[in-house]
């Protein structure tokens, strides 16, 4: 019993040492967001490898949520007499809650931890060290253009799916099912306003950020690991860590926000 | 206490480091002049590493002071420790590289980060470089299509990019075949000769040791067992260095009360590279 609670205390400590760790790197981050010089061509290149290569998996992601979406609710709401609705309850739904987290789930599932494990080998492989040594800060060169491009990219995904998971409702709605073209579009344009759409933005902006501040933060911090194993193992096991946090993290800042914003 | 002289280029003075609970470096004296080579040696777990990574501002000692050409670097700011590594340079064991740059990239990124010379200008140089450790017409192969002997060459170039007074070499040899090894002993040799810079190497290689050391110290358990030039350090009477010559597996004799002791003592924490950098 006494070493259970031991054992618990331990893990505790441990895990607030890790968080701790985690702030300090996030801080740092942030601290150098707005330094001088701007790596344009770096940001491009993450833009790229986390944005544009992101968007075919975010169209599948979302066009099969949108029909997913479209059948489960036409087919309560048409047990009311009330299938017109469709184009509502699917934007709202998609606008609000499913396209950023779907959205975010995706990417860090694909491109954070694609940064962890990146991130993982250089520690790893002492190439952090030698950023170090040669009086370059690894913070400005490799942590913030992976920022600057996550927080620009991940807003215009969820954009991107908004559009295909509405898309995907009316497919299943108008095409599949009976509801009027006119009467699902209509649905979409009267119910979305700014408030929605502002919604969506702030959860991804903050989406953006748990996915990078954690696939970067763990890879970083995996000399820290108390597992202490190096190399693949322990760049696989951050890695791991990475997504599963930063998904539950993602999950727990949707409903933050949502009920900051609905309060 | 360390013996300063005028040209002393590196003054290591009482340090003393932990990994946890765990005493790494012991009160270590140790001492550099401008213009040598010391080879610093040692068994695994004798500290080399750790004495490496304190003297780069990796590592923060637990006590002890380590200066470098007038920094203290051990209490040096960030901004003092980037200015004191612009003069520096170090090649890692595993090479380090950049695997997303070239070869040529990687070579060139010290100098477009901390120069405003035009992009020719740079190529150029760093073209110098990769020519003298013969690795002309490899430029744009990237690290995974390296050999281990080119990796190492590869992080020597970029390492001396800069023109540095003071190069840090760990493990040159190590996992190199004898020849390329050898190879790679004469660049270090040439690079003093030629730029006369002052070079710390970190081995546990006795052959390479001896081909390229002006003067060896031999580290055992967190403190020097010996420093001298070759023949002192071949002259010495204590045994574990000799073991380490010789290469004699060297088992400390312990009571079996001590053993007991060592069997039931609770884990001590687990060493790790260093703090949080930031």
């Amino acid at each position: 019993m006494v070493r259970a609670i031991t054992r618990l205390g331990e893990k505790t400590i441990e895990q607030l040492e890790h968080l701790g760790h985690l702030t300090v790197f996030l801080m740092t981050v942030i601290s150098k967001l707005f330094v001088f010089p701007f790596r344009y061509r770096a940001v491009l290149q993450q833009l790229y490898f986390i944005g544009a290569k992101s968007t075919f998996v975010i169209f599948l992601a979302s066009i099969t949520i949108g029909l997913a979406l479209g059948l489960n609710l036409y087919v309560e709401l048409s047990r009311l007499g009330v299938q017109d609705r469709l184009g509502t309850a699917v934007s709202l739904s998609i606008v609000r809650e499913l396209g950023p987290v779907i959205t975010a789930l995706m990417v860090m599932g694909r491109a954070g931890s694609a940064i962890c494990a990146e991130v993982g080998i250089m520690r790893s492989d002492e190439q952090l060290d030698a950023l170090e040594c040669m009086a370059i800060d690894p913070f400005k060169f490799l942590m913030v253009p992976k920022f600057w491009a996550t927080l620009i990219s991940v807003p215009l995904l969820v954009a991107i799916a908004d559009v295909i998971g509405v898309f995907g409702g009316y497919i299943a709605g108008v095409v599949i099912f009976d509801v009027p073209y006119g009467a699902y579009w209509q649905g979409v344009y009267t119910s979305i306003d700014w408030q929605h759409l502002n919604m969506g933005l702030i959860k991804s902006l903050v989406f953006a950020l748990v996915i990078v501040w954690v696939a970067t933060g763990k890879g970083f911090l995996l000399h820290l690991d108390k597992a202490g194993v190096y190399g693949a193992e322990g760049v696989s096991r951050v890695t791991t860590q990475a997504v599963v946090m930063g998904s539950i993290l993602i999950l727990f800042f949707n409903f933050l926000v949502s009920a900051f914003m609905v309060a | 206490m360390t013996k300063l002289t005028a040209d002393t280029f590196i003054s290591v003075d009482k340090l003393t480091t932990h990994y946890g609970e765990r005493l790494i470096l012991d009160k270590l004296d140790l001492s550099v002049r401008q213009g040598e080579i010391m080879v610093i040696m040692g068994a695994s777990g004798s500290g080399k590493s750790t004495l490496l990574r304190t003297m780069l501002g990796l590592n923060r000692p637990t006590s002890g002071q380590v200066k470098i050409m007038g920094l203290d670097v051990t209490n040096a700011s960030r901004k003092q420790l980037y200015q004191f590594r612009r003069q520096i340079g170090v090649a890692f064991q595993g090479g380090a590289l950049f695997g997303n740059l070239s070869l040529v990239d990687n070579i060139q990124l010290p100098l477009r980060e901390h120069t405003n010379l035009d992009a020719n200008t740079i190529r150029i140089m760093a073209r110098m470089k990769l020519d003298m450790m013969n690795l002309s017409g490899f430029d744009n192969l990237m690290p995974s299509e390296l050999s281990g002997g080119m990796v190492k060459r590869a992080a020597l170039a970029r390492a001396i990019v800069m023109d540095p007074q003071l190069l840090f070499f760990d493990e040159p040899s190590a996992g190199l075949d004898p020849v390329v090894a050898a190879e790679l002993d004469e660049y270090i040799l040439e690079l003093k000769q030629a730029m006369e810079m002052t070079i710390v190497v970190v081995t546990h290689e006795l052959e390479s040791a001896f081909r390229i050391a002006d003067r060896i110290t031999v580290l055992d358990r967190g403190k020097v067992a010996i420093c001298g030039t070759i023949d002192e350090v071949k002259a010495s009477n204590d045994e574990r260095v000799q073991n380490l010559l010789n290469r004699r597996a060297s088992r400390e004799q312990v009571t079996p009360d001590e053993y007991l002791e060592l069997l039931t003592r609770v884990q001590a924490t687990r060493p790790h590279r260093g703090d949080i950098d930031g």
